[in-house]
């Protein structure tokens, strides 16, 4: 027999993209699930739920991280930056690169691919092809767009990259 | 077009008020369905503001058919491409068979489309031709304008929209030989924008008004059935809405949100009746292909008589595992029930197929069912099955709402379809100058179609003509094949059995070239040296293209020149899908294996439509294939996949994938397959490389087992 809702839920209060959210969910709701089924920010992916592949990622308090494994509990008053965000006025230096580049094929991975390529020129404006071959392999792309994102990066650094 | 059609075709034009419609893909349904059977050309809307409509009748799902198939058209119709705005049809009656796969959106629309867009170019010119009282001949179109060549006046295709409605629809129309302004250009994809901002919706991403969530506990063994269920944990779950079976395997729990799902469906405890796989595994799977009754082999491709021949017998068996596809995106469907139809938004490669098979299950009419398709978040394959739709409608179905079903990573990776595994054994014997007379290539193993239920052609399964090939003419060939049965569930994955084929035959001519101590890339040249045509089911295949593709990537890899200390190289080719690919392969060997630094591909696919999304094909082809043919396996224990999510069944990262350079040869034949013939030849050339590098021969996938 159903035997009901919690009569209450508990509350998080969350920074999106600059703009303060609360959201009412379970404690241990991966923040991924928080974007995309409460905020209806759909642009960070679901690939593994297991910190894996990278499809996830956002940056929370700056730091690249895989929103498919952290609880919203430890993400509550934090700011929180996706894809939708990454821009601070239209694209983001990495989105016209990657648009020049012509980088996506099913485009799935690419959200999160951006998100940690940001992450990367935030600490390294000018990585070498092995800095970046070191960092972004956390990240998976099944259609191998990997050379494209690569001459992507550098287009993006040597723009002047970070923003 | 018949009268009925044109009439219904004047009708829908001045009911819409909108200009020029070649097709009726919109405003009315039941008179398209109508006009379909006088005429195909579903594809074009062009508005009085000039707004040029095009309708993709295929899925996105990465291969850039959003961009490749309007550029078909609007090379035709004159278009400027900045007009130019797509629109993704559903599950429809206009568009004949659309499946996307067998690398076939380009090759298969290629004419529809030229022919739509070329309709409308005849007929905006006759507009403008009466408007000026002047002879068609006189005009031409040009960049969405026809201008008049001795006045110089011009009107745009929007002005001319109206009146261009209401001309007849020329049956033949005149398609370019020459001239492409559009098609061969590397015109970067219409998707691209969507893709980096985080607005592109892929099925995950579609939401309807008051939708639940759910997910499926599946059961684990195939052919195995829900025994009993004790909900009542997973009911009290938080946000849980409802728990129940859906059809005899599974058990969906639908949420508030896909968390609260997953979690509840881990508070769910299933007894499973495991039927009768649940001792099956992997030895047992491979056993039965070496113990398979080779007395039923079918021979599908002879030439001369394979049994005369003598001289040095060569023999090898190679052998292939599952694999799975693994699309970054998991498994999903969004689906409507609403009493009298449902409604579903797929990430599917088969809408038709969606469609029909949904309809019975819950009771409608195909008529009843409307598929729509967002984008594939990658397809590889796995898109071409319908389970996620039926689970998506039977759910909605049973709670009377709106629902998106989700597939964790793991319940795709243990509940897909999977590449089949497949064994096979080559001969060959060679002639006092180590060239082979005679060749027999057996393939052992399940049948995709077989399984599915689609009967044999030719006594083999139904993809084999487009996949099994051998284009080296030599004097006796021989290919077999001796289908065998598993109850894993196979499906078609990128290449599909050309990739098993390709491995196998150019593993093997590499071996033959080694024991006529020849060059491998002279040795298939030789083979290919003397032009011919080799009929192969419904493909002619020429000798002539292998060739080139084979030059061209030895060329470009710089073949004849040596390599520094510690590298090696292999080469491979084959054909599939009606084209021709090679790759030759750079490695060292490292303490865990090869190590691939380049990848040089050559694919001769006919008219290049874009060269910028070729080379993302082929780039994508070399890194999907090397992922199979270094790890990609999936193994059976006790009736159960083994492998679960990206840490057991790892894809090549950024970090292993080698330099592709990507080439093609300029072609003016038709165009033909493009996003699986560059996958078969990376596995032979790396193995064949390995075999440079250390005199030993790889026979088994994958490298890395």
């Amino acid at each position: 027999m159903f035997s009901g809702f919690p009569k209450t839920m508990p509350t998080f209060s969350l920074k999106v993209n600059g703009i303060a959210k609360s959201v009412d969910v379970q404690p241990d709701t991966p923040l991924l699930w928080v974007l995309r089924d409460t905020l209806q920010l759909t642009g960070t992916k679901f690939g593994c739920g297991a910190g894996l592949c990278g499809a996830c990622s956002v940056h929370v308090d700056g730091a690249l991280t895989r929103s498919c494994t952290l609880p919203v509990s430890q993400a509550a008053g934090k700011n929180i930056k996706t894809i939708e965000g990454l821009g601070a006025n239209g694209l983001h230096a990495l989105q016209k690169a990657w648009i020049a580049e012509d980088v996506p094929q099913c485009g799935y991975c690419q959200s999160g691919q951006i998100m940690a390529a940001a992450s990367l020129l935030a600490k390294t404006p000018h990585p070498s092809d092995a800095e970046i071959n070191e960092y972004m392999s956390a990240n998976i792309c099944r259609c191998g767009t990997y050379e494209r994102i690569k001459r992507a990066i550098h287009r993006a650094a040597n723009a002047g990259g970070a923003q | 077009m018949s009268a009925l059609s044109r009439r219904a075709f004047l009708g829908t034009s001045a009911a819409a008020g909108a200009g020029l419609m070649i097709g009726f893909y919109l405003p009315a349904q039941a008179l398209a369905e109508a006009e379909a059977a006088f005429s195909p050309n579903a594809y074009l809307t062009i508005a009085p503001d000039g707004k040029i409509t095009i309708v993709v009748a295929r899925s996105e799902m990465g291969q850039g058919v959003r961009t490749s198939l309007p550029m078909i058209l609007a090379e035709e119709l004159e278009a400027d491409w900045k007009q130019i705005t797509i629109e993704q049809a559903g599950a429809s009656t206009l568009f004949g068979d659309q499946t996307t796969g067998g690398s076939a959106s380009v090759r298969t629309t290629w004419d529809p489309m030229r022919k739509a867009g070329a309709q409308a170019r005849e007929m905006l010119i006759s507009a403008a031709a009466q408007a000026w009282a002047v002879k068609p001949e006189t005009c031409k179109a040009a960049n969405s304008f026809v201008v008049h060549s001795t006045s110089g006046r011009k009107l745009s295709y929007g002005a001319l929209a109206a009146k261009a409605g209401k001309l007849p629809v020329p049956d033949t129309p005149q398609l370019k030989t020459s001239g492409f302004k559009i098609v061969g250009k590397p015109l970067t994809r219409l998707d691209t924008p969507s893709k980096v901002n985080g607005s592109a919706i892929y099925g995950l991403d579609f939401r309807v008004p008051g939708m639940k969530y759910a997910v499926l506990a599946r059961c684990p063994i195939v052919g195995g059935k829900v025994s009993a269920v004790d909900d009542s944990a997973a009911k009290s779950s938080p946000g849980v809405s409802f728990v129940g079976k859906i059809g005899a395997s599974a058990v969906a729990v639908v949420a508030d949100s896909t968390w609260n799902a997953i979690k509840a469906r881990r508070a769910l405890k299933v007894t499973w009746d495991e039927g009768a796989n649940k001792d099956l595994n992997s030895a047992v799977i491979f056993d039965a292909l070496r113990n398979a009754d080779e007395s039923k082999a079918v021979k599908f491709f002879t030439a001369g008589g394979v049994s005369k021949a003598t001289g040095q017998k060569i023999e090898a068996s190679y052998q292939l595992p599952f694999m799975a596809h693994a699309p970054m995106e998991p498994g999903n469907c969004v689906a409507h029930f609403r009493g009298t139809e449902c409604e579903i938004w797929a990430p599917t490669q088969v809408p038709q197929d969606c469609r029909d098979t949904v309809a019975p299950l819950v009771g409608l009419k195909p008529e009843q069912v409307k598929v729509n398709i967002t984008l594939l978040g990658g397809g590889f394959g796995r898109r071409l099955e319908h389970d996620y739709a039926v689970e998506a409608a039977l759910v909605s179905k049973a709670i009377n709402a709106p629902v998106q079903v989700v597939w964790t990573r793991e319940d795709d990776m243990r509940n897909s379809m999977y590449r089949p595994v497949s064994l096979h054994k080559l001969s060959a014997s060679l002639d006092a100058s180590g060239w082979p007379v005679e060749l027999t290539h057996r393939i052992i193993g399940p049948s995709i179609n077989g399984q599915k239920g689609s009967p044999p052609v030719n006594g083999v399964d139904g993809d084999f003509p487009d996949e099994a090939s051998f284009v080296y003419p030599i004097p006796n060939v021989s290919l077999e094949s001796v289908t065998t049965e598993t109850p894993v569930p196979l499906g078609w994955m990128r290449s599909v059995y050309a990739l098993q084929m390709g491995f196998a035959s150019e593993s093997f001519i590499d071996e033959l070239a080694a024991a006529a101590k020849k060059d491998p890339l002279q040795y298939r040249l030789h083979l290919l040296a003397k032009d011919q045509d080799i009929k192969y089911f419904d493909t002619t295949w020429r000798t002539s293209r292998m060739r080139g593709v084979l030059q061209l990537a030895a060329e470009k890899a710089d073949w004849s020149k040596p390599l520094p200390a510690g590298r090696y190289r292999g080469i491979a080719c084959f054909g599939c899908f009606s084209s021709y690919a090679a790759d030759v392969v750079e490695i060292s060997m490292e303490k865990d294996g090869p190590r691939v630094h380049r990848v040089v591909a050559a694919i001769d696919c006919g008219r290049v439509v874009n060269p910028n999304i070729l080379e993302q094909q082929i780039q994508g082809g070399v890194i999907f294939a090397l992922t199979n043919a270094l790890r990609a396996q999936i193994t059976i224990d006790k009736g159960r996949v083994v492998q679960g999510n990206f840490d057991d069944y790892q894809p090549i990262r950024m970090n292993e994938a080698p330099k592709v350079e990507a080439h093609f040869v300029p072609s003016a034949e038709p165009p033909s397959g493009a996003g699986e013939p560059c996958v078969p030849p990376l596995a032979p050339a790396l193995c064949n490389a390995m075999y440079a590098a250390t005199k030993k021969r790889v026979r088994a996938l994958p490298i890395l087992s």
